[in-house]
């Protein structure tokens, strides 16, 4: 556990010197939604395309990150420096989907905003927020744990940058499935409606399943 | 180590039950009377979609062993029970497609859920083969391969399960229904296409491992005669040193 | 430095017998054996591509060996990396340094990861020299400087066991004799060196190793050989 906060640590520190990935995941959101703006050519979306909208502009970002998630550690040695360490392997991926999980929230404070600005047609009261939050935790898990996952297997090939968004947009349709489901009926015209809660089984489910998986794997993408 | 011992009697076998299945389907099953003729093309597709699944979590399954023992053949079954059921997928796509065009004369139907989750597995696993690919040490390629595999198996009944509840489905009732009120005469035949699409697939499956086997056998004698060493060029599918 | 398990201290640092690491079917360490005592430096000579790199990762338990047994301080390789890890250092061609951080931030990381106090971190900064510029980032500094940083970072958990790759390539005579107490002979540790100069590497080393082609060449005390021989792996 240690371990996992030290590793966090000089991620948020590196961050901080030298923003990279927030910044660059946070114009590419509100930029996606611009140009949702004129491929939908709809000034005010709510309910199922607010809601799709919302959730692949988040997945492409998120594919944005988890292409640069460990390219530091490939391109500077942080894997050889961090194996050489005698610390728990798993500690890695832990420290992974955990500073992915922060990027996102600092990106989701960009991105939301920005879309209640830019597209979303009704009003937003602290009912939509509160669900959107719990909703978008949920959905950043999921991304979170794919991210790390699928971020250490691509950035050992040499194809990294094909690789990875290959391999993680498969695996996150079920993500984009139930929250999109979820998302729907709170971003309705009419104010936030109840939310069906066997797409928030479903996502938790999948968040579970595949954080336990990933947990399990992931020494094996360290060894050589 | 040879695996082609019981290969000749699993291909006699699957070409015997599949003809049997294919013959019992097309004579002797009652045309079904909403969708009429079409509706034959069901004893290939989901015998075939039901085997490639199966493959896909068997590779899931050799991939777990890989990883626990180490040992490359269980890479090398994952990878050929894979490679295998992406083949077979592309057959299950592409019946499928006839029959919804049949049906409901659309190519693609995405309000039928198990079509659609079919074809995000079939679309996750097209991108194993380009992973094995890009990664050149054999060693990691295996290792890395098998950790894919078993992500993906376990995805395969995820995805089933987000999929199906996203959509109320209109599924043709035969298929939704199989074991429930299927009428006998539907029965007997679409059993028996499952058991010869499986037996197909371990022929096949057998056939390759054999072929896989036998190359590297070879290879190695010749390396212990001449000397002289073959080139083997970057490959996707796993190298084994047969002992 | 840590005190040795018991039973420890009497084993050789290194014992390699028939190591063979492979990348695919080809071999890149093939049937190489050598004991080397506790305290003594084995230097390591060969072309590109000899396999010298592989062996220093292998000893370092950051790639796996396949066939032969690798006793790295008493422990077997790969079962029991684990104690191993932590006990090496590692200075090789990489500085294994994150650019945009500086050299104290990025030995405080190391630090850590390897359950050292943050004055042990003072401490080797010190005596590698960087004077003001501990702060800066990385990126700002001359190979040179990296180098002196890198060399901090090897030594910062005091390993018992040192493996360099060609530690001096980019340093200058005064960089050189600044780090000479901290991964010198002076430094009491039982090292591992990569080298191309004969002349040097011989004089520095107890015990000699000629690879070529991943194979052992050459394998005698150092003060027996004739920088000649070494000549003639690279031909």
């Amino acid at each position: 556990m240690r371990t996992v906060l030290t590793l966090l640590r000089k991620e948020l520190l590196l961050e901080r010197k030298v923003p990279q990935l927030v910044p660059a995941m946070a114009l590419f959101s509100v930029t996606t939604f611009v140009v949702f703006h004129f491929a939908l050519q709809q000034r005010d979306v709510d309910g199922d395309l607010a809601a799709g909208i919302l959730v692949v502009t988040l997945l492409f970002a998120t594919i944005l990150g988890i292409n640069r998630l460990y390219v530091a550690d490939r391109e500077e040695g942080g894997f050889d420096a961090f194996l050489l360490a005698p610390v728990d392997r798993t500690a890695l991926g832990v420290a992974k989907a955990l500073t992915l999980f922060a990027f996102l929230v600092l990106v989701e404070f960009v991105m939301v905003p920005a879309f209640a600005i830019l597209l979303f047609g009704p009003g937003v009261g602290w009912e939509l927020v509160g669900k959107l939050v719990l909703v978008l935790a949920m959905v950043n898990v999921g991304l979170s744990v794919i991210g790390a996952l699928v971020g250490a297997l691509a950035i050992q090939t040499r194809a990294r940058d094909l690789i990875g968004p290959l391999v993680a947009l498969p695996l996150l349709v079920p993500v984009v499935i139930t929250a999109a489901r979820a998302l729907s009926p709170v971003l309705g015209a009419d104010g936030p409606g109840a939310m069906e809660g066997q797409f928030l089984a479903v996502l938790g489910l999948y968040d579970l399943v595949f954080g336990l998986l990933a947990y399990a794997l992931f020494d094996f993408l360290l060894e050589d | 180590m040879t695996y082609g011992n019981r290969l000749r009697a699993t291909s006699i076998a699957a070409a015997l039950v599949l003809m049997v299945a294919f013959g019992l389907a097309f004579f002797s099953a009652k045309i079904e009377a909403d969708q009429g003729f079409s509706q034959k093309i069901f004893y290939v597709h989901v015998p075939m979609a039901i085997v490639a699944l199966c493959g896909f979590v068997f590779g899931g399954i050799m991939a777990i062993q890989h990883l626990r023992t180490g040992l490359a053949k269980y890479d090398l079954k994952s990878y050929v029970a894979i490679h295998l059921s992406v083949v077979l997928g592309v057959g299950v796509l592409l019946t499928g497609a006839i029959w919804a065009k049949a049906a409901w004369g659309t190519w693609f139907e995405w309000r039928e859920p198990t079509l659609v989750s079919f074809l995000i597995v079939f679309l996750l696993y097209c991108t194993y083969q380009p992973l094995r690919f890009s990664i050149e040490d054999p060693e990691k390629q295996s290792r890395y391969a098998s950790v894919f595999a078993v992500t993906a198996g376990a995805f395969v009944p995820l995805n089933f399960l987000a999929v199906r509840l996203a959509d109320p489905y209109i599924h043709p009732r035969v298929l939704n229904q199989a074991g429930g009120d299927l009428p006998d005469s539907f029965r007997l035949p679409f059993y028996l296409g499952i058991l010869g699409m499986a037996l197909l697939f371990s022929a096949l499956y057998q056939y390759e491992l054999s072929h896989k086997n036998s190359r590297a056998q070879l290879r190695q004698l010749r390396r212990k005669l001449g000397g002289e060493e073959e080139a083997v060029g970057r490959s996707a599918a796993p190298q084994v040193s047969s002992s | 430095m840590s005190p040795a398990p018991p039973g420890e201290e009497a084993a050789p640092a290194i014992e390699l017998a028939g190591l063979t690491r492979r990348y695919g079917l080809r071999a890149a360490l093939e049937d190489v054996s050598l004991t080397l005592p506790a305290g003594a430096t084995l230097v390591v000579f060969g072309p590109n591509g000899a396999g010298k790199s592989t062996l220093l990762r292998v000893l370092a338990t950051l790639l796996r060996p396949h066939a032969g047994t690798t006793r790295v301080l008493g422990h077997e390789l790969p079962k029991d990396g684990w104690a191993v890890r932590g006990r090496v250092g590692l200075l090789g061609h990489d500085p294994l340094l994150y650019r945009d951080l500086s050299p104290r931030e990025n030995l405080r990381f190391h630090a850590r990861l390897h359950g050292v106090g943050d004055e042990r971190v003072e401490e080797v900064l010190d005596a590698v020299r960087l004077g003001l510029r501990t702060d800066d980032p990385l990126h700002t500094f001359s190979r040179g400087m990296v180098q002196r940083t890198a060399v901090a970072r090897a030594i910062l958990h005091d390993p018992a066991l040192l493996l360099l790759d060609e530690p001096r390539a980019n340093l200058d005579p005064a960089a050189a004799e600044l780090v000479e107490p901290l991964i010198g002979a002076a430094s009491g540790r039982t090292r591992v060196i990569s080298s191309h100069d004969p002349a040097g590497g011989l004089a520095e080393g107890d015990l000699a190793l000629g690879l070529v082609g991943g194979r052992t060449a050459l394998l005698a005390p150092a003060g027996e050989i004739d920088p000649a021989q070494i000549g003639a792996l690279y031909r």
